[in-house]
């Protein structure tokens, strides 16, 4: 016990855990959002294409994180600008902007000269080497994603919910549509901190798939989406500090974990009691 | 008698090339009860569409002359549901309170008297007792009664109904369009169906659309009304055409 305790006198680890609370806020409230609206495929092309701009930032020698911001904002609206529009073949057009921005990535990585050192790092994340300054960014935007909900909350759902209707009662849905694709695409961008492009999505999903099982309702989905998240991520890290393995790896396996638990003895007591929902 | 909702020569589609309404002219006034009928594909969902400002028609005007002056009119609309809407985590009550949205704008909170609003209408509809569960956790049925009541809580001056018996079981059908009668001393009304021969009874007007739009001002059905108007709606496989509406003619 002595020593579990002691890892906290660490900066790099008290770091890690308020990255680690941040983001379960942060992940809690998009991914609620992500989930509900089904456009977790959606999130997937916004991380992967955000690749291109951590690799052209790489080349230009910008801040990675800047260049990635860039790249994920401006899909996440493509995406939401050639929904609104018929014809679009959604998934393709996804698969493609996915896959595209892996490729630009890609490429400028390998035209920058020297060795990329942080690469292994944005595919699949390290929280341990989280920053202050890195803190600082989380902090402003988990503050201001978290003061947009509380003001905009019933727009933002009704929108999600469905927005043709919301539309009709002169909502203007477009608008926070775009508002809400922003928002999420930075909240993915300064998570991918934590778990890398590869796992970041499984802090926006799993989450939401435990707090499923206890809620159907938005609001308080959020608020177990980040309980469960930050458990996650918090025994993640300490797994990973003590069997030193890559952390975003541990932290996806423990929410996973945690799952699988939760859904199982959710089935079998379930299976004890007749069903509580009411009947037709 | 000024019209509340008024079209003009609208033409719309959703592509350029292929219009679906031609030269549509309506006229909605206040305690109208209009049955749209017509054929699949016919361009039913497309007007519905145009007069909610959820499509920009191509040409001519709609205008509404409302006592609302807010965007884009007081309408209350009941859409058709999609199963998607089954696993969306939001409760029925604040399904009921979206219906407000346009009024309430973006960052007023909803008051205790308005939530109460919704909690009688929810008692109205036999669905008071559903208020805190997930909407996915109703039937077909019951999510359609929720959406009425999402449709009405704001008081609106026409009330649009796209399909609304499609998926209300036969106890509940019988009260909704006694229900939409009370409605209607209150709110014109439009209501969508292929159901042609329940709604006869009930509608005062029919608007048959089949890309070009024909008002005829009368709630009786006949296969030659159809023809001449050039509607092809099926009255002789749907079987039950009511009696009095066949020889009326």
């Amino acid at each position: 016990m002595h020593d579990l305790f002691s890892i906290f006198q660490y900066s790099f680890f008290t770091n890690a855990i308020a990255a680690g609370f941040l983001t379960s806020i942060l992940a809690g409230i998009a991914g609620t959002y992500i989930v509900s609206r089904k456009i977790v495929f959606i999130s997937g092309g916004i991380t992967h294409a955000s690749f291109g701009g951590i690799g052209m930032a790489y080349f230009f020698g910008l801040n990675p994180f800047l260049g990635a911001a860039f790249f994920a904002v401006l899909s996440a609206l493509g995406i939401e600008w050639a929904t609104s529009k018929a014809n679009v073949r959604e998934d393709s057009a996804i698969a493609i902007l996915w896959s595209l921005g892996m490729a630009i990535g890609i490429i400028f990585v390998f035209l920058t000269p020297g060795y990329a050192p942080n690469l292994m790092s944005f595919l699949f994340g390290n929280i341990l080497t989280v920053t202050q300054t890195d803190l600082i960014y989380m902090s402003v935007l988990a503050i201001l994603v978290t003061i947009g909900i509380l003001v905009f909350y019933r727009p933002v759902l009704y929108t999600a919910f469905d927005a043709e209707y919301a539309q009709t009662t002169g909502l203007k849905t477009q608008l926070i549509k775009y508002a809400v694709a922003t928002v999420v695409a930075l909240t993915i961008v300064f998570s991918i901190r934590i778990a890398g492009i590869i796992l970041v999505l499984s802090l926006f999903t799993i989450p939401q798939s435990i707090a499923s099982i206890f809620t159907r309702d938005f609001k308080a989905m959020i608020f177990y989406s980040i309980g469960f998240g930050f458990v996650g991520i918090l025994v993640g890290l300490i797994g990973s500090y003590y069997y030193n393995l890559p952390s975003g790896a541990i932290i996806i396996f423990t929410l996973v974990l945690i799952w699988a638990l939760i859904k199982g003895v959710s089935k079998i007591v379930s299976m004890s009691k007749p069903p509580s929902y009411p009947p037709k | 008698m000024e019209p509340i909702i008024k079209l003009t020569d609208v033409y719309a589609g959703y592509t350029p090339n292929k219009v679906v309404l031609k030269q549509v002219n309506l006229e909605v006034y206040p305690h109208d009860f209009i049955g749209i009928i017509g054929p699949n594909g016919g361009g039913k969902s497309t007007l519905l569409k145009v007069i909610l400002g959820l499509l920009q028609p191509f040409s001519g005007s709609i205008t509404f002359n409302t006592q609302q002056n807010y965007a884009p009119a007081n309408l209350g609309y009941l859409p058709q549901i999609s199963s998607s809407d089954k696993s969306f985590p939001i409760k029925v009550i604040d399904v009921v309170l979206s219906g407000m949205m346009g009024k309430k704008g973006l960052i007023k909170r909803y008051t205790r008297n308005e939530k109460e609003q919704a909690r009688e209408l929810l008692h109205f509809v036999k669905l008071d007792k559903y208020a805190n569960s997930a909407i996915g956790q109703l039937s077909g049925g019951q999510m359609q009664r929720v959406y009425l009541c999402r449709a009405i809580i704001n008081n609106p001056e026409v009330l649009i109904l796209d399909e609304p018996n499609n998926f209300v079981d036969k106890q509940f059908e019988g009260e909704l369009y006694n229900l939409l009668t009370e409605l209607n001393k209150k709110m014109a009304i439009l209501l969508v169906s292929h159901d042609v021969g329940t709604i006869s009874s009930f509608i005062k007007t029919i608007a048959c659309v089949n890309e070009s739009l024909h008002y005829h001002n009368t709630n009786k059905i006949s296969e030659e009304i159809l023809k001449t108007y050039h509607c092809p709606i099926e009255l002789i496989t749907h079987g039950h055409v009511p009696h009095r509406v066949l020889h009326n003619h």
